[in-house]
């Protein structure tokens, strides 16, 4: 079967896309489905930024180990993103501080900004997607 | 306005569901285009024709149908998230395997590209959840 994306040449600007990951990576689904359509989106060749602030910075902890609980560890997906061309990922100093994690505990090179740059990139922003 | 919503919880469980059919209505009232519902997450639940809510509570799926007949509104539920949660139409129940479907009328299955399209083609999309 094939997929509508497929199908038709799609028509618009290319737009300003953000991803604002809040969750945990487990307990809920959300982060993992938000994985998943961040995945997809990269195929419309939009401008993506990627958030993570609140217990949403767990999402991309380094040395996840989900054995116990049975649910599969997909932290090592957020390294992939590279090869997607997701390369802008934000993560909010107070989030991390708040919860004794430095930039150096992620998976993945990020740029650490202050609540306030947040909310000014969000404000640049033209398709906010909060998950 | 060209507004596309994306409702990302299921019905009854939260009010997100109610706020996104209510948010829909009023902006039909005003004159706005609605181009696309999406329904995300445990959003896909909304799109079960096989709820029984009790009599004197609201059918929210009954609720889309019916907006969805009156104003042509096309309500998508994605079919990734619709797969782990068991919502189906006919093609994907044979697809599958399953002995039957209960996507409800109005909604139609399809991928999470219809959600990019819908940001990339709106003026606004709206997001409904927690």
């Amino acid at each position: 079967m094939s997929e509508p994306w497929e199908d038709d040449e799609l028509e618009g600007p290319v737009r300003k896309f953000m991803y604002v990951n809040r969750k945990a990576p487990y307990g809920t689904i959300y982060a993992l489905e938000s994985l998943e359509v961040v995945l997809i989106a990269a195929a419309f060749e939009q401008d993506v930024t990627l958030a993570f602030l609140d217990d949403g910075v767990y999402q991309i902890v380094k040395g996840q180990d989900t054995e116990e609980i049975g649910v599969k560890n997909f932290s090592p997906i957020y390294r992939a993103l590279e090869g997607y061309d997701v390369e802008k990922l934000f993560v909010e100093k107070e989030s991390l501080e708040s919860r004794g994690l430095t930039a150096d505990d992620l998976v993945v090179p990020v740029e650490v900004i202050s609540r306030e740059q947040m909310a000014d990139l969000m404000e640049e922003q033209e398709v906010i997607l909060s998950f | 306005m060209k507004l596309s919503i994306l409702v990302n919880e299921g019905p009854y469980q939260h009010q997100a569901a109610d706020t996104a059919i209510q948010f829909t209505k009023a902006a039909l009232e005003k004159g706005h285009e609605i181009m696309r519902v999406f329904f995300y997450h445990d959003g896909v639940n909304n799109g079960t024709r096989f709820g029984v809510p009790p009599q004197d509570d609201r059918n929210i799926t009954e609720q889309w149908t019916a907006l969805a007949k009156e104003h042509d509104l096309d309500l998508v539920v994605c079919i990734a998230a619709a797969q782990r949660r068991g919502i189906l139409d006919e093609n994907e129940a044979k697809r599958q395997g399953k002995d039957g479907d209960n996507i409800a009328e109005g909604f139609r299955i399809s991928g999470l590209g219809q959600l990019i399209e819908a940001g990339i083609q709106s003026d606004r999309l709206v997001v409904f959840g927690d």
